[in-house]
Protein backbone atom coordinates (compact mmCIF):
# COMPACT_ATOMS: atom_id res chain seq x y z
CA UNK A 1 0.00 0.00 0.00
CA UNK A 2 1.18 3.49 -0.80
CA UNK A 3 1.41 5.71 2.28
CA UNK A 4 1.33 9.50 2.30
CA UNK A 5 4.69 9.51 4.07
CA UNK A 6 6.42 7.25 1.52
CA UNK A 7 9.24 8.66 -0.53
CA UNK A 8 10.07 7.30 -3.97
CA UNK A 9 12.71 7.83 -6.59
CA UNK A 10 13.11 6.66 -10.15
CA UNK A 11 14.44 3.09 -10.29
CA UNK A 12 18.12 2.61 -10.98
CA UNK A 13 19.10 2.94 -14.62
CA UNK A 14 15.82 4.63 -15.48
CA UNK A 15 15.65 8.09 -16.90
CA UNK A 16 12.73 10.49 -17.11
CA UNK A 17 12.61 13.30 -19.63
CA UNK A 18 10.41 15.50 -21.74
CA UNK A 19 10.37 14.50 -25.40
CA UNK A 20 9.70 17.44 -27.67
CA UNK A 21 9.10 15.25 -30.72
CA UNK A 22 6.48 13.17 -28.92
CA UNK A 23 5.06 16.06 -26.91
CA UNK A 24 5.09 13.93 -23.82
CA UNK A 25 7.20 12.74 -20.91
CA UNK A 26 8.95 9.40 -21.24
CA UNK A 27 10.73 6.94 -18.97
CA UNK A 28 13.75 5.30 -20.55
CA UNK A 29 15.48 2.11 -19.50
CA UNK A 30 17.47 -0.67 -21.16
CA UNK A 31 15.54 -1.94 -24.17
CA UNK A 32 12.45 0.06 -23.36
CA UNK A 33 10.58 3.29 -23.27
CA UNK A 34 7.28 4.26 -21.69
CA UNK A 35 5.36 7.21 -22.97
CA UNK A 36 3.50 8.97 -20.18
CA UNK A 37 0.35 10.81 -21.06
CA UNK A 38 -0.41 14.18 -19.51
CA UNK A 39 -1.25 13.54 -15.88
CA UNK A 40 1.05 10.52 -15.51
CA UNK A 41 4.01 12.65 -16.56
CA UNK A 42 3.04 15.33 -14.04
CA UNK A 43 3.19 12.76 -11.24
CA UNK A 44 6.50 11.17 -12.18
CA UNK A 45 8.06 14.57 -12.77
CA UNK A 46 7.68 15.28 -9.05
CA UNK A 47 9.15 11.99 -7.87
CA UNK A 48 12.67 12.97 -6.86
CA UNK A 49 13.73 10.92 -3.86
CA UNK A 50 12.83 13.78 -1.52
CA UNK A 51 9.15 14.67 -1.78
CA UNK A 52 6.67 12.44 0.04
CA UNK A 53 3.63 11.08 -1.70
CA UNK A 54 1.50 13.40 0.45
CA UNK A 55 3.47 16.42 -0.67
CA UNK A 56 3.18 15.42 -4.32
CA UNK A 57 -0.58 15.01 -3.97
CA UNK A 58 -0.88 18.42 -2.34
CA UNK A 59 1.25 20.04 -5.00
CA UNK A 60 -0.77 18.52 -7.84
CA UNK A 61 -4.05 19.50 -6.22
CA UNK A 62 -2.82 23.05 -6.09
CA UNK A 63 -1.56 22.93 -9.66
CA UNK A 64 -4.77 21.42 -11.05
CA UNK A 65 -7.57 22.76 -8.86
CA UNK A 66 -10.27 21.80 -11.36
CA UNK A 67 -9.35 18.13 -11.65
CA UNK A 68 -11.79 15.88 -9.82
CA UNK A 69 -10.74 12.98 -7.63
CA UNK A 70 -7.16 13.66 -8.51
CA UNK A 71 -5.83 11.93 -5.40
CA UNK A 72 -7.01 8.51 -6.49
CA UNK A 73 -5.49 8.99 -9.93
CA UNK A 74 -2.16 9.91 -8.42
CA UNK A 75 -2.11 6.96 -6.05
CA UNK A 76 -3.11 4.72 -8.95
CA UNK A 77 -0.16 6.03 -10.92
CA UNK A 78 2.22 5.28 -8.05
CA UNK A 79 0.81 1.77 -7.84
CA UNK A 80 1.29 1.18 -11.52
CA UNK A 81 4.80 2.65 -11.61
CA UNK A 82 5.87 0.52 -8.67
CA UNK A 83 4.44 -2.67 -10.08
CA UNK A 84 6.24 -2.00 -13.36
CA UNK A 85 9.51 -1.37 -11.56
CA UNK A 86 9.90 2.24 -12.72
CA UNK A 87 10.17 3.52 -9.15
CA UNK A 88 11.99 2.41 -6.06
CA UNK A 89 11.16 3.19 -2.48
CA UNK A 90 13.61 5.47 -0.73
CA UNK A 91 11.89 5.55 2.67
CA UNK B 1 18.76 12.67 -56.00
CA UNK B 2 17.22 10.94 -58.94
CA UNK B 3 14.67 8.85 -57.13
CA UNK B 4 11.15 10.11 -56.87
CA UNK B 5 8.46 8.79 -54.64
CA UNK B 6 7.13 5.74 -56.37
CA UNK B 7 3.60 6.68 -55.43
CA UNK B 8 2.92 3.69 -53.22
CA UNK B 9 0.19 5.05 -51.02
CA UNK B 10 0.94 4.80 -47.39
CA UNK B 11 -1.99 4.48 -45.03
CA UNK B 12 0.18 5.07 -41.99
CA UNK B 13 -0.25 8.59 -40.79
CA UNK B 14 2.14 8.91 -37.89
CA UNK B 15 5.51 7.25 -37.96
CA UNK B 16 8.56 8.27 -36.00
CA UNK B 17 12.02 6.68 -35.81
CA UNK B 18 12.09 6.38 -32.02
CA UNK B 19 14.61 3.56 -32.11
CA UNK B 20 17.83 4.18 -33.93
CA UNK B 21 20.33 1.42 -34.48
CA UNK B 22 23.81 2.41 -35.60
CA UNK B 23 25.48 -0.61 -37.20
CA UNK B 24 28.67 1.28 -36.95
CA UNK B 25 31.08 -1.21 -38.47
CA UNK B 26 30.82 -4.67 -39.97
CA UNK B 27 34.29 -5.58 -38.86
CA UNK B 28 34.17 -8.12 -36.08
CA UNK B 29 36.67 -10.31 -34.26
CA UNK B 30 33.93 -12.89 -33.65
CA UNK B 31 32.70 -15.35 -36.26
CA UNK B 32 29.29 -16.33 -34.93
CA UNK B 33 27.46 -19.02 -36.84
CA UNK B 34 24.13 -17.27 -36.16
CA UNK B 35 25.18 -13.73 -37.06
CA UNK B 36 22.35 -11.88 -38.81
CA UNK B 37 24.72 -9.54 -40.61
CA UNK B 38 24.45 -9.78 -44.37
CA UNK B 39 26.51 -12.66 -45.76
CA UNK B 40 28.06 -10.20 -48.20
CA UNK B 41 29.02 -7.76 -45.42
CA UNK B 42 32.55 -7.73 -46.72
CA UNK B 43 31.57 -5.26 -49.40
CA UNK B 44 30.32 -2.85 -46.72
CA UNK B 45 33.48 -2.85 -44.64
CA UNK B 46 35.13 -0.13 -46.68
CA UNK B 47 33.71 3.33 -46.86
CA UNK B 48 32.57 3.56 -43.22
CA UNK B 49 30.99 6.81 -42.08
CA UNK B 50 33.40 9.13 -40.30
CA UNK B 51 32.98 10.42 -36.76
CA UNK B 52 31.63 13.73 -38.07
CA UNK B 53 29.16 11.96 -40.31
CA UNK B 54 27.87 9.93 -37.37
CA UNK B 55 27.57 13.02 -35.22
CA UNK B 56 25.53 14.85 -37.80
CA UNK B 57 23.35 11.79 -38.41
CA UNK B 58 22.68 11.55 -34.67
CA UNK B 59 21.67 15.20 -34.59
CA UNK B 60 19.31 14.86 -37.48
CA UNK B 61 17.71 11.68 -36.14
CA UNK B 62 17.25 13.22 -32.73
CA UNK B 63 15.28 16.09 -34.27
CA UNK B 64 13.05 13.53 -35.91
CA UNK B 65 12.31 11.99 -32.52
CA UNK B 66 14.93 9.23 -32.17
CA UNK B 67 15.61 8.55 -28.52
CA UNK B 68 16.73 4.97 -27.94
CA UNK B 69 20.11 4.55 -29.56
CA UNK B 70 21.82 1.20 -30.05
CA UNK B 71 25.43 1.21 -31.16
CA UNK B 72 26.16 -2.15 -32.69
CA UNK B 73 27.96 -3.84 -35.54
CA UNK B 74 30.01 -5.99 -36.16
CA UNK B 75 31.94 -5.13 -33.06
CA UNK B 76 31.59 -1.39 -32.41
CA UNK B 77 34.68 -1.37 -30.19
CA UNK B 78 36.84 -1.88 -33.24
CA UNK B 79 36.29 1.82 -33.87
CA UNK B 80 38.26 4.12 -31.63
CA UNK B 81 35.77 7.00 -31.82
CA UNK B 82 32.89 5.36 -29.95
CA UNK B 83 33.70 7.54 -26.92
CA UNK B 84 33.18 10.69 -28.98
CA UNK B 85 30.01 9.41 -30.56
CA UNK B 86 28.59 8.41 -27.19
CA UNK B 87 29.41 11.81 -25.71
CA UNK B 88 27.53 13.51 -28.50
CA UNK B 89 24.59 11.12 -28.11
CA UNK B 90 24.43 11.96 -24.43
CA UNK B 91 24.45 15.70 -25.10
CA UNK B 92 21.60 15.25 -27.53
CA UNK B 93 19.50 13.44 -24.93
CA UNK B 94 19.62 9.90 -26.32
CA UNK B 95 19.37 6.87 -24.07
CA UNK B 96 22.35 5.02 -25.44
CA UNK B 97 23.30 1.38 -25.47
CA UNK B 98 26.53 -0.22 -26.60
CA UNK B 99 25.92 -3.69 -28.00
CA UNK B 100 29.16 -5.61 -27.78
CA UNK B 101 30.81 -9.00 -27.74
CA UNK B 102 33.10 -7.59 -25.05
CA UNK B 103 36.20 -7.96 -27.18
CA UNK B 104 38.12 -4.71 -26.85
CA UNK B 105 36.39 -3.47 -23.71
CA UNK B 106 39.08 -2.30 -21.29
CA UNK B 107 38.96 -0.52 -17.93
CA UNK B 108 40.12 2.61 -19.66
CA UNK B 109 37.42 2.54 -22.29
CA UNK B 110 34.59 1.69 -19.95
CA UNK B 111 35.67 4.57 -17.70
CA UNK B 112 35.59 6.86 -20.71
CA UNK B 113 32.10 5.62 -21.66
CA UNK B 114 30.90 6.30 -18.16
CA UNK B 115 32.22 9.83 -18.30
CA UNK B 116 30.79 10.37 -21.77
CA UNK B 117 27.33 9.40 -20.50
CA UNK B 118 26.72 5.99 -22.07
CA UNK B 119 23.59 4.58 -20.41
CA UNK B 120 24.13 0.87 -20.69
CA UNK B 121 26.10 -1.93 -22.22
CA UNK B 122 24.59 -5.06 -23.65
CA UNK B 123 26.97 -7.98 -23.61
CA UNK B 124 26.48 -11.09 -25.69
CA UNK B 125 27.05 -14.36 -23.88
CA UNK B 126 26.85 -17.78 -25.47
CA UNK B 127 26.92 -20.57 -22.99
CA UNK B 128 28.06 -21.80 -19.65
CA UNK B 129 30.64 -24.01 -21.21
CA UNK B 130 33.86 -22.76 -22.63
CA UNK B 131 33.59 -25.40 -25.29
CA UNK B 132 30.33 -24.21 -26.81
CA UNK B 133 31.13 -20.53 -26.46
CA UNK B 134 34.31 -21.03 -28.37
CA UNK B 135 32.77 -23.36 -30.90
CA UNK B 136 29.77 -21.27 -31.92
CA UNK B 137 31.73 -18.00 -32.09
CA UNK B 138 34.73 -19.69 -33.64
CA UNK B 139 36.94 -17.82 -31.15
CA UNK B 140 38.48 -18.30 -27.72
CA UNK B 141 36.54 -15.74 -25.78
CA UNK B 142 34.90 -17.54 -22.89
CA UNK B 143 37.13 -16.23 -20.10
CA UNK B 144 37.08 -12.78 -21.57
CA UNK B 145 33.30 -12.57 -21.42
CA UNK B 146 33.27 -13.46 -17.74
CA UNK B 147 35.84 -10.75 -17.08
CA UNK B 148 33.97 -8.14 -19.09
CA UNK B 149 30.70 -8.93 -17.30
CA UNK B 150 32.37 -8.20 -13.97
CA UNK B 151 33.83 -5.00 -15.35
CA UNK B 152 30.42 -3.77 -16.51
CA UNK B 153 28.93 -4.43 -13.11
CA UNK B 154 31.93 -2.89 -11.37
CA UNK B 155 31.35 0.39 -13.15
CA UNK B 156 27.79 0.62 -11.93
CA UNK B 157 26.19 -0.23 -15.25
CA UNK B 158 23.04 -2.29 -15.42
CA UNK B 159 24.02 -5.68 -16.69
CA UNK B 160 22.15 -6.57 -19.82
CA UNK B 161 23.02 -9.96 -21.25
CA UNK B 162 21.94 -11.17 -24.61
CA UNK B 163 22.13 -14.88 -25.32
CA UNK B 164 21.32 -16.15 -28.78
CA UNK B 165 19.66 -19.52 -28.42
CA UNK B 166 20.17 -22.41 -30.83
CA UNK B 167 20.39 -26.15 -30.76
CA UNK B 168 23.82 -26.18 -29.13
CA UNK B 169 22.88 -24.23 -26.03
CA UNK B 170 19.11 -24.52 -25.69
CA UNK B 171 19.36 -27.38 -23.24
CA UNK B 172 21.61 -25.29 -21.00
CA UNK B 173 19.14 -22.45 -20.54
CA UNK B 174 18.67 -23.25 -16.86
CA UNK B 175 22.40 -23.05 -16.20
CA UNK B 176 22.78 -20.00 -18.41
CA UNK B 177 20.17 -18.21 -16.32
CA UNK B 178 21.94 -19.26 -13.14
CA UNK B 179 25.20 -17.93 -14.50
CA UNK B 180 23.46 -14.65 -15.34
CA UNK B 181 22.12 -14.47 -11.81
CA UNK B 182 25.56 -15.12 -10.34
CA UNK B 183 27.00 -12.35 -12.51
CA UNK B 184 24.33 -9.99 -11.17
CA UNK B 185 22.48 -9.51 -14.43
CA UNK B 186 19.55 -7.09 -14.41
CA UNK B 187 18.16 -8.02 -17.81
CA UNK B 188 18.61 -11.19 -19.78
CA UNK B 189 17.41 -11.60 -23.30
CA UNK B 190 17.17 -15.19 -24.49
CA UNK B 191 16.88 -14.58 -28.17
CA UNK B 192 16.06 -17.62 -30.23
CA UNK B 193 17.93 -17.48 -33.49
CA UNK B 194 16.07 -15.81 -36.31
CA UNK B 195 17.10 -17.08 -39.68
CA UNK B 196 18.68 -14.31 -41.75
CA UNK B 197 22.18 -13.77 -43.04
CA UNK B 198 24.60 -16.33 -41.64
CA UNK B 199 22.03 -18.07 -39.49
CA UNK B 200 19.91 -18.80 -42.56
CA UNK B 201 22.88 -20.45 -44.20
CA UNK B 202 23.36 -22.56 -41.07
CA UNK B 203 19.70 -23.10 -40.35
CA UNK B 204 19.61 -26.87 -40.38
CA UNK B 205 22.55 -26.96 -38.00
CA UNK B 206 21.15 -24.39 -35.57
CA UNK B 207 17.43 -25.01 -35.27
CA UNK B 208 16.27 -26.71 -32.09
CA UNK B 209 13.39 -29.16 -31.99
CA UNK B 210 9.92 -28.26 -30.78
CA UNK B 211 10.44 -30.39 -27.67
CA UNK B 212 13.69 -28.61 -26.84
CA UNK B 213 11.95 -25.30 -27.23
CA UNK B 214 9.02 -26.20 -24.99
CA UNK B 215 11.38 -27.43 -22.33
CA UNK B 216 13.42 -24.22 -22.56
CA UNK B 217 10.31 -22.11 -22.06
CA UNK B 218 9.28 -24.18 -19.08
CA UNK B 219 12.70 -23.84 -17.45
CA UNK B 220 12.66 -20.10 -18.10
CA UNK B 221 9.28 -19.72 -16.43
CA UNK B 222 10.38 -21.67 -13.37
CA UNK B 223 13.41 -19.42 -13.11
CA UNK B 224 11.29 -16.28 -13.49
CA UNK B 225 9.02 -17.37 -10.67
CA UNK B 226 11.99 -17.91 -8.42
CA UNK B 227 13.88 -14.65 -8.99
CA UNK B 228 10.82 -12.41 -9.28
CA UNK B 229 11.43 -8.80 -10.25
CA UNK B 230 15.14 -8.64 -9.47
CA UNK B 231 15.99 -9.86 -12.95
CA UNK B 232 13.94 -9.34 -16.08
CA UNK B 233 14.07 -12.27 -18.45
CA UNK B 234 12.86 -11.89 -22.01
CA UNK B 235 12.32 -14.99 -24.06
CA UNK B 236 12.19 -14.18 -27.75
CA UNK B 237 10.36 -17.07 -29.39
CA UNK B 238 11.52 -18.43 -32.71
CA UNK B 239 8.83 -17.74 -35.25
CA UNK B 240 9.21 -21.01 -37.16
CA UNK B 241 7.38 -22.82 -34.38
CA UNK B 242 4.50 -20.36 -34.33
CA UNK B 243 1.53 -20.33 -36.65
CA UNK B 244 1.45 -16.55 -37.04
CA UNK B 245 4.42 -14.41 -38.00
CA UNK B 246 5.98 -11.71 -35.86
CA UNK B 247 5.09 -8.08 -36.47
CA UNK B 248 8.51 -7.52 -37.87
CA UNK B 249 10.29 -4.40 -36.54
CA UNK B 250 6.90 -3.35 -35.21
CA UNK B 251 6.00 -2.42 -38.75
CA UNK B 252 8.12 -1.39 -41.71
CA UNK B 253 9.26 2.22 -41.25
CA UNK B 254 7.06 2.83 -38.22
CA UNK B 255 9.40 3.24 -35.24
CA UNK B 256 12.71 1.67 -36.18
CA UNK B 257 15.54 3.05 -38.28
CA UNK B 258 18.95 1.55 -38.95
CA UNK B 259 21.97 3.36 -40.24
CA UNK B 260 24.64 0.99 -41.45
CA UNK B 261 28.41 1.34 -41.45
CA UNK B 262 28.48 2.79 -44.95
CA UNK B 263 25.50 5.09 -44.35
CA UNK B 264 22.65 3.08 -45.85
CA UNK B 265 19.38 3.82 -44.09
CA UNK B 266 17.21 0.75 -43.55
CA UNK B 267 13.88 -0.13 -41.95
CA UNK B 268 15.25 -3.50 -40.77
CA UNK B 269 18.52 -5.41 -40.48
CA UNK B 270 18.25 -7.50 -43.56
CA UNK B 271 16.29 -5.17 -45.87
CA UNK B 272 19.18 -5.04 -48.32
CA UNK B 273 18.50 -8.66 -49.18
CA UNK B 274 15.30 -7.55 -50.94
CA UNK B 275 15.59 -7.17 -54.71
CA UNK B 276 14.78 -4.04 -56.64
CA UNK B 277 14.76 -1.66 -53.69
CA UNK B 278 17.22 1.23 -53.64
CA UNK B 279 17.84 2.19 -50.04
CA UNK B 280 18.67 5.80 -49.24
CA UNK B 281 22.09 6.72 -47.93
CA UNK B 282 22.63 9.32 -45.26
CA UNK B 283 25.51 10.82 -47.24
CA UNK B 284 23.36 11.54 -50.25
CA UNK B 285 19.83 12.02 -49.06
CA UNK B 286 19.79 12.85 -45.38
CA UNK B 287 17.58 11.10 -42.85
CA UNK B 288 14.50 13.25 -43.10
CA UNK B 289 14.08 12.37 -46.75
CA UNK B 290 15.05 8.76 -46.17
CA UNK B 291 12.38 8.26 -43.54
CA UNK B 292 9.57 10.35 -44.93
CA UNK B 293 9.99 10.41 -48.68
CA UNK B 294 12.16 7.58 -49.89
CA UNK B 295 10.35 4.98 -51.99
CA UNK B 296 12.04 2.20 -50.02
CA UNK B 297 10.66 3.34 -46.66
CA UNK B 298 7.19 3.90 -48.09
CA UNK B 299 7.03 0.70 -50.02
CA UNK B 300 5.82 -1.60 -47.22
CA UNK B 301 4.37 0.89 -44.77
CA UNK B 302 0.90 0.01 -43.61
CA UNK B 303 -1.20 -2.57 -45.46
CA UNK B 304 -1.81 -1.10 -48.93
CA UNK B 305 0.92 -3.15 -50.58
CA UNK B 306 -0.51 -6.48 -49.51
CA UNK B 307 -1.60 -9.37 -51.68
CA UNK B 308 -3.84 -12.25 -50.74
CA UNK B 309 -4.15 -13.91 -48.29
CA UNK B 310 -3.03 -10.88 -46.25
CA UNK B 311 -5.11 -8.28 -48.06
CA UNK B 312 -8.45 -9.64 -46.91
CA UNK B 313 -7.18 -11.14 -43.65
CA UNK B 314 -8.84 -9.89 -40.49
CA UNK B 315 -5.54 -10.19 -38.59
CA UNK B 316 -3.54 -7.97 -40.90
CA UNK B 317 -3.21 -5.07 -38.47
CA UNK B 318 -1.84 -7.45 -35.86
CA UNK B 319 1.23 -8.69 -37.73
CA UNK B 320 1.24 -6.57 -40.91
CA UNK B 321 1.87 -9.71 -42.88
CA UNK B 322 5.06 -10.59 -40.99
CA UNK B 323 8.54 -10.08 -42.32
CA UNK B 324 9.19 -8.95 -45.91
CA UNK B 325 12.71 -10.34 -45.90
CA UNK B 326 11.55 -13.73 -44.70
CA UNK B 327 8.89 -13.82 -47.42
CA UNK B 328 11.47 -13.02 -50.05
CA UNK B 329 14.25 -15.23 -48.74
CA UNK B 330 11.98 -18.25 -48.45
CA UNK B 331 9.11 -17.77 -50.89
CA UNK B 332 10.90 -15.59 -53.43
CA UNK B 333 8.28 -12.83 -53.17
CA UNK B 334 8.62 -9.97 -50.71
CA UNK B 335 4.92 -9.21 -50.95
CA UNK B 336 3.75 -12.71 -50.14
CA UNK B 337 2.47 -13.51 -46.66
CA UNK B 338 5.28 -14.47 -44.30
CA UNK B 339 5.64 -18.25 -44.84
CA UNK B 340 5.45 -18.76 -41.09
CA UNK B 341 1.72 -18.02 -41.31
CA UNK B 342 -0.44 -21.12 -41.64
CA UNK B 343 -2.66 -19.15 -44.02
CA UNK B 344 0.31 -18.75 -46.36
CA UNK B 345 0.52 -21.08 -49.37
CA UNK B 346 4.24 -21.31 -48.58
CA UNK B 347 3.93 -22.63 -45.03
CA UNK B 348 5.28 -25.97 -46.25
CA UNK B 349 8.69 -24.29 -46.65
CA UNK B 350 8.82 -23.73 -42.90
CA UNK B 351 7.68 -27.25 -42.14
CA UNK B 352 10.33 -28.56 -44.50
CA UNK B 353 12.97 -26.46 -42.77
CA UNK B 354 11.89 -27.91 -39.44
CA UNK B 355 12.09 -31.39 -40.93
CA UNK B 356 15.51 -30.63 -42.45
CA UNK B 357 16.78 -29.65 -39.03
CA UNK B 358 15.93 -33.17 -37.83
CA UNK B 359 17.56 -34.78 -40.84
CA UNK B 360 20.82 -36.23 -39.60
CA UNK B 361 22.57 -35.65 -42.92
CA UNK B 362 21.73 -31.96 -43.06
CA UNK B 363 22.08 -31.23 -39.38
CA UNK B 364 25.61 -32.60 -39.33
CA UNK B 365 26.81 -30.45 -42.24
CA UNK B 366 29.73 -28.25 -41.32
CA UNK B 367 28.76 -24.81 -40.10
CA UNK B 368 29.77 -21.89 -42.27
CA UNK B 369 31.23 -19.34 -39.88
CA UNK B 370 30.90 -15.63 -40.41
CA UNK B 371 34.32 -14.46 -41.53
CA UNK B 372 35.83 -12.35 -44.26
CA UNK B 373 36.86 -15.30 -46.37
CA UNK B 374 33.39 -16.80 -46.43
CA UNK B 375 31.82 -13.39 -46.95
CA UNK B 376 34.01 -12.68 -49.98
CA UNK B 377 32.66 -15.87 -51.47
CA UNK B 378 29.13 -14.58 -51.04
CA UNK B 379 30.02 -11.24 -52.57
CA UNK B 380 31.33 -13.04 -55.62
CA UNK B 381 28.27 -15.24 -55.66
CA UNK B 382 28.72 -18.64 -54.16
CA UNK B 383 25.99 -20.16 -56.27
CA UNK B 384 25.82 -23.65 -54.85
CA UNK B 385 25.16 -22.28 -51.42
CA UNK B 386 23.10 -19.23 -52.13
CA UNK B 387 20.59 -20.80 -54.44
CA UNK B 388 19.31 -23.31 -52.01
CA UNK B 389 18.32 -20.52 -49.64
CA UNK B 390 17.16 -17.84 -52.01
CA UNK B 391 14.36 -19.67 -53.70
CA UNK B 392 14.34 -17.17 -56.54
CA UNK B 393 11.27 -17.12 -58.73
S1 LIG C 1 26.78 -11.99 -34.08
FE1 LIG C 1 28.92 -12.47 -33.62
S2 LIG C 1 29.98 -12.29 -35.59
FE2 LIG C 1 27.99 -11.26 -35.83
S3 LIG C 1 28.42 -9.12 -35.38
FE3 LIG C 1 27.74 -10.07 -33.46
S4 LIG C 1 29.65 -10.72 -32.45
FE4 LIG C 1 30.16 -10.30 -34.59
S1 LIG D 1 -2.51 -14.02 -43.81
FE1 LIG D 1 -1.04 -12.34 -43.71
S2 LIG D 1 -2.00 -10.79 -42.43
FE2 LIG D 1 -3.15 -12.70 -42.11
S3 LIG D 1 -2.21 -13.61 -40.29
FE3 LIG D 1 -1.16 -14.48 -42.09
S4 LIG D 1 0.62 -13.13 -42.43
FE4 LIG D 1 -0.79 -12.04 -41.04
Amino acid sequence: MIQATDIYALALHHRFQWEEAQQSHVILFPEGMIKLHGGAGEVIKRVNGKATVGEIVAELKAAFPDAEDIENDILGMFDLALSKGWLRKVS
Amino acid sequence: MTQVNNGVASNVTKTQPLWLLAEITYRCPMHCAFCYNPTDYDKHTKNELSTEEWVSALREARKMGAIQLGISGGEPLLRDDIEEIVAEAHKLGYYSNLITSGVGLTEKRIQAFREAGLDHIQLSMHDITEEINNFITNTKTFQLKQKVAAMIKGHGYPMVLNVVIHRYNIEHIGQILEMAEALGADYVELANTQYYGWSLVNRSQLMPTREQLQEAERVTNVFRDRVGSKMKVFFVVPDYYNDRPKKCMNGWGEVFMIITANGDVLPCHSARSLPGLAFPNVRENGLEWAWNESPAFNKYRGTEWMKEPCRSCDEKEKDLGGCRCQSYLLAGDAEAADPVCTKSPHRHLIDEAIADAQNPQLREQPIIFRNDKNSKKYVEGDKERIEQFHALP
